[in-house]
């Protein structure tokens, strides 16, 4: 197994964490991970986006042009990696604040109305959690009792009376996402 | 009386401190470095601090100054000598460190080392020898070169308006909160050797109480570069360099 | 087994300083390694091993805070990116020329000038053939993981000691932001004073206790004692040239053509090789670990089996002129690179290196 993602949205979205856990989560299943951030002044409210690798053999190389995911959340990731998903591949965007929609026919498109979600749950930071959940639900690569090993080791112990709350997130999302464009 | 009887132990009236060494001082004739090596020499004994004296020296005439004090050396780049001293004291704090160092060295390259280091309150000692010229590299300005001072790079003088002013470091060192004890003496005469000892001696004291930096500037002549005989030397650095650079403590808590 | 911890390389740097004894750490804050810094002073070593660590006023004192901590023959480092380097370079000429250990990171990013804070190897010439003045080495490890960061901190520190050089790891903006995971030694605690005695009393500036004092210093103002100094050196130099070589090769066994890419290249290159053997092309990957010592003799080796060799690197062409004097025309050697930050994915470096052997 091998699954190359990118995750992109702005700052303060919660994307570098989403992939942080993520990433950790495969450790939990003894997987190879890596995890590339854009870094520099962009991570600072511009866009921000995250590489994430799992995979059962040793990475190579952590620099990649093609994914198997992308996780979409604002317009300029959508523009930039649309054309970036392999064939096949899956691509998941929240439609906040879209205007230019997927049009691509030969990949898997959902869309998470996290936006919403989180506003239903009445937590905003709960924003990347329900996005994760709408990944999971599409790609269960990890499985949800490493996903909560995952938080435990990515969150500050003083964080932890916090994962209930994100375990209910990541059930929201999967419940949540919707299928646009299914193969 | 006969030589043998002069050299008897009990009409022993003055010794040399054995951690100063027998190698013969580079300094020229008159230079100010060899009376404070010296008395620096001597506190360490008079303290019992030899083995745990460590020094750094900078780049100027008193590079060398490793060659005259059998203690510890560290031989610094240019201005940077409290950047070592810094690492030195912080690693082995049991230790007594020191850095000595000229007006080029610590108030012009090294300005940024010598003011963090004071700012930090690093418990070190700082000699500051100021000639108010360049004497290793032939005589050129320093940052406390005074107005109107002939050098080889001001040969009409220093002017304001090209060189700008004399910078009194240590009236801005006095300033910072890390320092306990910041003082400003001589050694052209035995009674200013005498203050200027007591003065290190309480410099180095300081060190091992924790109270931050001490910083003990030392007016001094360089005859060569001021091209003036020794004893001349002295009555213009009494007549110019004192009314500029006044001796005293400026801090002492 | 030992725990599995997800981490940055920059952090790498951190722990593994901690874990292998380390006894102080000097820096000064730049993109992109802060987190080098951070990671210290969020764990506060000094609390447990003793380990000093000290945010200084610049990188040239840094690095001078890193001289005089060498000279006391602590194990002692810093670590900056591509711009704080070059001004510690006179520090680093300063610590090989009195013969001192220490060891210095660099977390290249593009240049030159203030140049930009993404993934750079444009420091090869500046850190393989001097950057300060002098006829002067550092011993010099390029790692390529997060783990690579973590285990080359206590490898450097032991190369440094027995050699008395200053030891570079050269990294790059990829390997310093990118978390992987990285497995923790038992850490190894800090010397002991008696242990420095016992080990540096000969040199270093510990305190004259029962001997006269030592004098650590890189002047000599006679000729003729600096020019045996150097020769010294460049004996000093030729051991571990003949001793310290480490490398890693990807699938070169049959291998007709040849990459040679040293940190994140060498990951991105081994992709490139596992695509290019998808179209039957027998390519390989040679990996140099030492930058210096460079692994002269085992590319040397490996060229009567190749047909051509490229150099992969994300600057204008800096290692390529080091495997051209080894191979010395005997085949092509050719040389794709990115610069200023950009970093090629292994697609756009098998279309370049497949035009090098039509």
């Amino acid at each position: 197994m091998k699954e190359e993602i990118i995750i992109a949205g702005f700052g303060g979205q919660g994307v570098l964490s989403m992939g942080k856990i993520l990433a950790y989560s495969g450790i939990m299943q003894d997987q190879e991970v890596a995890w590339m951030p854009s870094y520099g002044p962009e991570m600072r409210g511009g866009t921000c986006n995250v590489s994430v690798i799992l995979s059962d053999k040793k990475i190579s190389s952590p620099i990649l042009s093609k994914f198997d995911t992308a996780i979409i959340l604002n317009q300029q990731s959508l523009d930039k990696f649309e054309d970036r998903v392999k064939p096949g591949g899956l691509l998941i965007y929240d439609p906040n604040g879209i205007t230019r929609h997927p049009k691509r026919t030969d990949i898997t498109v959902c869309k998470i109305a996290a936006v919403d979600e989180a506003a239903k749950l009445g937590n905003a930071k709960a924003y990347n959690m329900i996005v994760l959940g709408a990944y999971l639900a599409k790609k269960p690569i990890v499985s949800m009792d490493n996903v909560v090993a995952g938080l435990k080791k990515s969150l500050p112990p003083r964080h932890h009376k916090l994962i209930p709350m994100n375990e209910q997130a990541i059930e929201a999302g999967k419940v949540a996402v919707e299928v646009i464009n299914a193969l | 009386m006969d030589i043998n009887e002069i050299i008897k132990p009990e009409n022993l009236v003055y010794k040399k401190t054995p951690i100063l060494k027998d190698n013969i001082l580079h300094y020229c004739p008159g230079c100010s470095h060899g009376v404070v090596h010296k008395i620096i020499a001597e506190v360490i004994e008079e303290m019992n601090i030899q083995e745990k004296t460590i020094g750094v020296s900078p780049v100027g005439c008193s590079v060398f100054a490793y060659n005259y004090l059998d203690i510890d050396w560290q031989q610094a780049a240019h201005g940077r000598a409290p950047a070592l001293a810094t690492a030195i004291k912080r690693l082995m704090p049991e230790k007594y460190v020191f850095t000595y160092q000229g007006d080029g060295d610590l108030a012009s390259i090294g300005t940024a080392e010598i003011m963090h280091a004071c700012n930090r309150g690093e418990n070190i000692v700082v000699i500051f020898i100021n000639n108010a010229i360049y004497g290793m590299t032939g005589g050129q300005m320093a940052p406390t070169t005074l107005l109107g001072q002939v050098t080889a790079t001001t040969p009409y003088g220093r002017k304001a308006e090209l060189n700008g002013y004399p910078l009194k470091i240590t009236e801005l060192i006095a300033q910072l909160e890390g320092t306990c004890y910041v003082t400003r003496q001589s050694v052209q005469n035995p009674a200013s050797v005498r203050k200027a000892k007591k003065a290190i001696r309480k410099a180095f004291e300081n060190s091992q109480m924790h109270k931050g930096t001490s910083f003990v500037e030392i007016v001094g002549t360089c005859n060569s570069g001021w091209k003036i005989p020794p004893v001349q030397a002295n009555k213009w650095m009494e007549e110019n360099m004192f009314p500029f650079y006044p001796l005293g403590d400026m801090k002492d808590r | 087994m030992a725990e599995k911890i997800l981490m940055k390389g920059n952090e790498a740097i951190a722990y593994g300083a901690i874990d292998c004894g380390c006894d102080g750490y000097f820096g000064y804050p730049i993109t992109p390694q802060s987190e080098v810094m951070e990671t210290l002073m969020k764990v506060q070593p000094w609390e447990t091993t003793g380990m000093v660590v000290l945010q200084a006023e610049s990188e040239t004192s840094s690095i001078n805070m890193v001289y005089g901590g060498a000279c006391c023959g602590k194990k002692v480092m810093t670590s900056s990116s591509s711009p704080g380097i070059s001004l510690m370079c006179e520090g680093i000429s300063y610590i090989a020329g009195a013969e001192l250990p220490c060891v210095v990171v660099n977390v290249m990013r593009g240049g030159p000038g203030l140049g930009t804070i993404q993934p750079s190897q444009g420091d090869y010439f500046q850190t393989i053939k001097g950057g300060g003045h002098g006829d002067y080495k550092c011993i010099v490890l390029a790692p390529a993981s997060a783990q690579d960061m973590y285990d080359f901190v206590d490898l450097a520190f032991e190369l440094a000691f027995k050699y008395r050089n200053p030891a570079m790891i050269l990294g790059d903006g990829v390997i310093g932001q990118m978390m992987e995971k990285v497995e923790l030694r038992e850490p190894k605690p800090r010397r002991t004073e008696a242990e420095i005695r016992a080990l540096c009393d000969s040199w270093a500036t510990i305190g004259c206790e029962g001997r006269h004092g030592n004098t650590i210093t890189s002047l000599s103002l006679d000729p003729v004692t600096q020019e045996n100094f150097n020769i010294h050196l460049q004996k000093k130099y030729d051991t571990i040239q003949e001793n310290e070589v480490r490398y890693a090769t990807y699938r070169t066994e049959d291998a007709e053509h040849l990459i040679v890419a040293f940190g994140c290249m060498s990951r991105i290159g081994e992709a490139v090789v596992d695509l290019a053997r998808e179209q039957g092309i027998k390519l390989g990957l040679f990996r140099p670990i030492t930058l210096f010592p460079f692994p002269k003799k085992e590319i040397d080796a490996l060229v009567p089996q190749l047909k051509s060799i490229i150099s992969l690197e994300l600057n204008a062409g800096q290692m390529v002129e080091d495997i051209r004097l080894i191979v010395n025309g005997r085949i092509p050697v050719n040389f794709y690179g990115r610069q200023g930050g950009m970093i090629p994915d292994p697609e756009e470096i098998l279309e370049a290196f497949l035009k090098t052997i039509k």
